[in-house]
């Protein structure tokens, strides 16, 4: 089995090692992978703030780094959702329609194509689960609580099969923490306000870290955290399932 | 750079505590449709037929609605047809003229507030009293409504006391709600037995009666039009459906959407008048038939105004509704208003995290948060975005679809941020302002991995 890892650019950037325990997670597990080195940005960032337009050479590079794969894997539900849904490139549709259809969020992935039972990872710690919205509604990778169907949910799915971890939901499980792409700079108080109240519920459950699936939900949740001068830490799902601590 | 959405939900924000107050009611009544929906086996049964309704109407508009004038003109009503708000003003007044009448009564109608009825006829110095409590509490303090279900949820006890001891001469500092309310029932009353002709607004007309809905909490619409000699009723052309039969589907899907409860307390039926009364009704087109002509937009016009999208949406709940600057505020007016006028409403799209809450709750199924990202394109290309953002999409795209450029501009931008913490780390860094900037690593993946990934190992 091919697989393509795709390390969106401020992961890249800003927190490698979320791409470090992707990788070493996935090959655990068995998987070929390869990590195309020309990658750059999947273009949500222009195409959320109305410039689809300009995604054209996103499009075009993103198509010749992840072409002729089994599958693509990334640890983020928000770039994950946004190939599938905006991927364009008009020289090469066969190739964007096979990668719309093959392109996974890490903990779909693990849980849909590897089924995977058990995993290999302790963590001793008290985690509260972010739940990303483009992971959730988009993805669907849990059930959500506006709708009227079987509660399910894919990372936490996975998050108990960690040994000594003990997992806590915040009261509004599925809430927005504010990030939404530019909307975090060109709405910065609602932004921040978002992410204080999220903060505060996780903190009532008194937790470590705060985990999710979408690293640019952390790194907003971090800089507030940080700023309070908070205990608690954030860590990519792809730490947790693959840490040994 | 700042939109008038972002700074008037700055303004709302600087006072905590009301933000938090708000948020918790609103959540409160979403979680109230969550039980409420989980009640019914068959909600989603029901958000589907809904939606499957709404969609046959709009593509079968005209014929329903020529049915339904024909119907309700055999029923005497007497059917008006506007374009636009000021035509929709203009035959309002031309019947309180004809008729010569000082006291009119308005149940809750958001198409008159979208139109500005109100302050039209005030520059004829006639007066309509609101009869909605919520309504009637902003009216008292010239704002507009904040929500359009929960007209004056932006308010505390405490402003509405002070309110009503400004206008109704209520005591000082009694902020008992039942005071408060009974202070407003009394009021109101002496409005109803007065009132020589009554405005509502109409959830719903049906094209095979000819007759209408309209619901309300608090039974003002029929103590208006049951007491006046004339009604006239008001409505956007959406609000028709083809037979009384829907009505069972989409009377059980507003309530609990809007507030949780089984039915509304007041489901109204219009027919026809009753002996010696007037029964008008005026049918407002204004814009909707252009966001009908749009494409991505057309089926925003399947609303039926519970208000389910407000109440879940984590920026309305902390923005409140006057930083939409509209008569529709939420989710779903961020996808009306721009239809109306893209320049002064460019700004609504954007203010959403596009976290697809609101579709979710919405009874009729509208794909909100999706068209939200579609008028953002729509926006951009019709050149209504700030233009210091169009220069700097510009550059992320050209630096992004140029992967050795890309990579030169992170390391130096790592190196920046880590030598020189201040370059970032300023007042003109937005992010900055109360949040950390994240720690910049050495090295970037991609670095690693050329140094540890497959390629050493193979
Ligand atoms: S868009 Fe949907 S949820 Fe929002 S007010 Fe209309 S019907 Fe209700």
């Amino acid at each position: 089995m091919k697989v393509a890892l795709f390390i969106p650019c401020y992961i890249d950037q800003f927190y490698p090692q979320v791409g470090i325990a992707t990788l070493q997670l996935l090959e655990k597990l068995g998987c070929d992978v390869s990590f195309p080195l020309e990658q750059s940005c999947c273009g949500q960032p222009m195409a959320n703030s109305g410039f689809a337009s300009l995604s054209k050479g996103c499009d075009i590079n993103f198509v010749k780094n992840f072409s002729g794969f089994d599958y693509i894997v990334a640890p983020s539900g928000s770039c994950v959702l946004h190939i599938k849904e905006h991927l364009k490139a008009e020289l090469h549709l066969e190739e964007v329609s096979r990668i719309r259809n093959n392109i996974y969020e890490l903990s779909e992935f693990l849980t849909d194509v590897l089924k995977v039972k058990k995993l290999n990872a302790r963590f001793p710690f008290k985690v509260g689960l972010h739940n990303s919205c483009h992971g959730q509604r988009g993805l669907h990778l849990s059930s959500m609580t506006e709708t009227m169907l079987p509660a399910f949910s894919k990372p936490e799915q996975l998050l108990n099969m960690v040994k000594d971890i003990q997992l806590s939901n915040p009261k509004r499980n599925d809430e927005c923490c504010g990030f939404g792409g530019t909307f975090c700079v060109f709405e910065e108080a609602v932004s921040v306000k978002m992410g204080k109240d999220r903060v505060e519920e996780h903190d009532a459950n008194s937790v470590d870290y705060i985990t999710g699936g979408d690293t640019s939900c952390l790194m907003h949740l971090e800089g507030i955290l940080k700023r309070q001068g908070s205990k608690v830490k954030i860590i990519h799902i792809a730490e947790i399932l693959n840490s040994s601590l | 750079m700042k939109t008038t959405h972002s700074k008037l939900a700055e303004k709302f924000i600087a006072d905590e505590p009301r933000t938090d107050w708000h948020d918790e009611t609103l959540w409160f009544v979403r979680e109230k449709r969550d039980k409420a929906a989980h009640g019914l086996p068959e909600w989603e049964q029901l958000r589907e037929w809904a939606s499957q309704i709404k969609n046959h109407t709009l593509s079968n508009l005209s014929d329903y609605l020529k049915e339904f004038e024909e119907k309700a003109k055999a029923n005497g009503i007497i059917v008006h047809w506007a374009e636009n708000g000021a035509e929709h003003n203009k035959i309002i007044h031309g019947i309180i003229q004809r008729h010569k009448i000082q006291k009119i009564v308005k149940s809750k109608s958001m198409l008159t507030e979208e139109c500005h009825l109100n302050e039209y006829l005030q520059q004829y110095n006639i007066e309509v009293v609101d009869t909605d409590l919520g309504e009637r509490i902003v009216q008292f303090r010239k704002e507009p409504p904040s929500h359009i279900v929960l007209p004056a949820i932006h308010l505390k006890k405490e402003d509405v006391s002070a309110t009503f001891h400004e206008h109704l001469g209520t005591e000082k500092g009694n902020n008992d709600p039942q005071y408060l309310t009974e202070a407003a029932r009394q009021h109101l009353r002496d409005k109803f037995v007065q009132s020589e002709l009554a405005i509502t607004g109409v959830n719903f007309a049906v094209a095979e009666t000819g007759g209408f809905v309209v619901c309300t909490n608090e039974g003002n619409a029929d103590m208006g039009a049951h007491t006046a000699a004339i009604h006239i009723a008001c409505m956007g052309f959406e609000k028709i459906i083809p037979k009384a039969e829907h009505l069972g589907v989409f009377l059980r899907l507003l309530a609990r959407s809007a507030t949780g409860q089984p039915i509304t307390t007041y489901s109204s039926h219009f027919q026809k008048p009753r002996p010696g009364q007037e029964m008008h009704i005026v049918i407002v087109d204004n814009g909707r038939s252009k966001q009908l002509s749009r494409e991505d937009f057309r089926n925003s016009l399947k609303c039926i105004r519970c208000a389910a999208c407000f109440n879940t949406c984590p920026v309305y709940r902390r923005s409140g509704g006057h930083s939409y600057h509209t008569a529709v505020a939420g989710p779903i007016g961020s996808i009306l208003n721009p239809n109306l006028d893209m320049k002064a409403n460019a700004d609504l799209p954007f203010a959403s995290t596009l976290c697809g809450s609101c579709t979710n709750v919405c009874p009729v199924k509208i794909n909100i948060h999706e068209q939200l990202w579609k008028w953002r394109q729509v926006i951009a290309a019709e050149g209504y975005t700030d233009a210091t953002k169009k220069i700097g999409m510009n550059a992320m795209a050209f630096l992004f679809s140029k992967p050795s450029l890309y990579r030169f501009a992170g390391k130096w931008g790592r190196w920046m941020m880590r030598i020189f913490p201040f370059v970032t780390n300023n007042k003109l860094n937005i992010w900055y302002k109360q949040r950390e900037m994240p720690e910049s690593p050495k090295e970037s993946f991609r670095d690693w991995y050329l140094k540890n990934g497959k390629i050493n190992r193979n």
